[in-house]
């Protein structure tokens, strides 16, 4: 990375921590300003976080080649049961193991 | 919050991965401080997705503390404007968890309390990013020792965390089709905005719930 493209990512940091802290003391701004949120806002405010993260688990599961789709479907058996520290256990072991003896 | 140690030196290592420096990955664990925003930074800054859709995204991943904010409101009253500040820079899911379930005890939510609870989560936070960040510059390929399979878990991890709420499948469904559509179709980076948009106008969309649910919080999240 040259140094421009490296003042660019402090840039980016820079301004993802003030928008990060907006969402923190915004609730506490809306509520001393606003009564309530329509309930159709609310809705679509509540699956966005949902809504963002699946665009980063789709398309590497379609794209990453069957050994990471392969441990993907590992994580996610194991993440309907356990906490997701074990599912990085499982989805990592399963692709180490795939690579080592059917690579 | 000890949970969160892992993911504080996975953050570290990954993003040194994605082409952050060991500096870089420290001065983003210190600002943000919001562990599932900073992997979807790493991840997209690492796919070199546009500056203003990077915060757009982190943006969005950290929605969710607005609602955390406007709930402790009422038991953070009496503290100072500083003081505040301060509060809501360090306003994590664990901290809001344990200041709800505090005030529910009836205790009084003290500054020095919330403090002290904060810093046994913040400063863990920043040494298991430095010791990530200075082990991911020793590893080569990151490929050769499976680091790759485990950001799209980690975000899996995250989307099965939210399935309690309203219309979670469809939204999800339609997030992940419309993303992979777009992958196709359009080219990255932009699946990750349209993917999202098409999720969310479907919420909007579908019939609403009658009842009120309280923030979801996230088990592990820094």
């Amino acid at each position: 990375m040259d140094s421009t493209e490296h003042l660019q990512l402090i840039y980016i940091i820079l301004a993802a921590a003030v928008a990060t802290f907006v969402t923190r003391i915004g609730g506490y701004v809306m509520i001393t300003q606003m009564k309530r949120i329509p309930p159709r806002m609310e809705a679509a405010l509540n699956s966005v976080p949902a809504a963002v993260l699946s665009t980063l688990v789709a398309p590497a599961f379609v794209q990453g080649g069957w050994d990471v789709a392969a441990s993907m479907l590992v994580g996610f058996a194991v993440g309907l049961r356990f906490s997701s520290l074990w599912m990085l256990l499982a989805g990592w072991l399963a692709v180490m193991a795939l690579r080592h003896w059917m690579l | 919050m000890v949970s969160a140690a892992p993911f504080g030196a996975l953050f570290g290592a990954l993003a040194v991965d994605n082409g952050f420096s060991v500096f870089d990955a420290v001065l983003m664990s210190a600002t943000l401080y919001a562990g599932a925003s900073q992997m979807v930074g790493i991840e997209l800054f690492g796919q070199k997705v546009q500056p203003w859709l990077i915060v757009l995204s982190i943006f969005a991943v950290n929605f969710r503390h607005i609602l955390y904010s406007a709930s402790i409101a009422r038991h953070i009253r009496h503290f100072s404007g500083l003081q505040k500040f301060l509060t809501f820079f360090l306003l994590v899911d664990p901290q809001y968890a344990e200041t709800e379930k505090r005030a529910e005890r009836g205790e009084r939510v003290t500054f020095v309390w919330y403090l002290g609870f904060a810093m046994i989560i913040y400063i863990p936070w920043q040494v298991t990013t430095l010791l990530g960040a200075i082990f991911g510059q020793m590893i080569g390929d990151p490929r050769a020792i499976g680091l790759d399979v485990l950001l799209p878990i980690y975000f899996m991890g995250l989307v099965l965390g939210f399935r309690k709420r309203d219309n979670w499948l469809p939204v999800v469904a339609a997030s992940s089709l419309a993303s992979i559509a777009a992958m196709h179709f359009v080219g990255s980076p932009w699946h990750v905005s349209i993917g999202a948009i098409a999720g969310i106008l479907l919420a909007a969309c579908l019939p609403l719930p009658k009842r009120h649910e309280e923030p979801v919080t996230l088990e592990h999240e820094v």
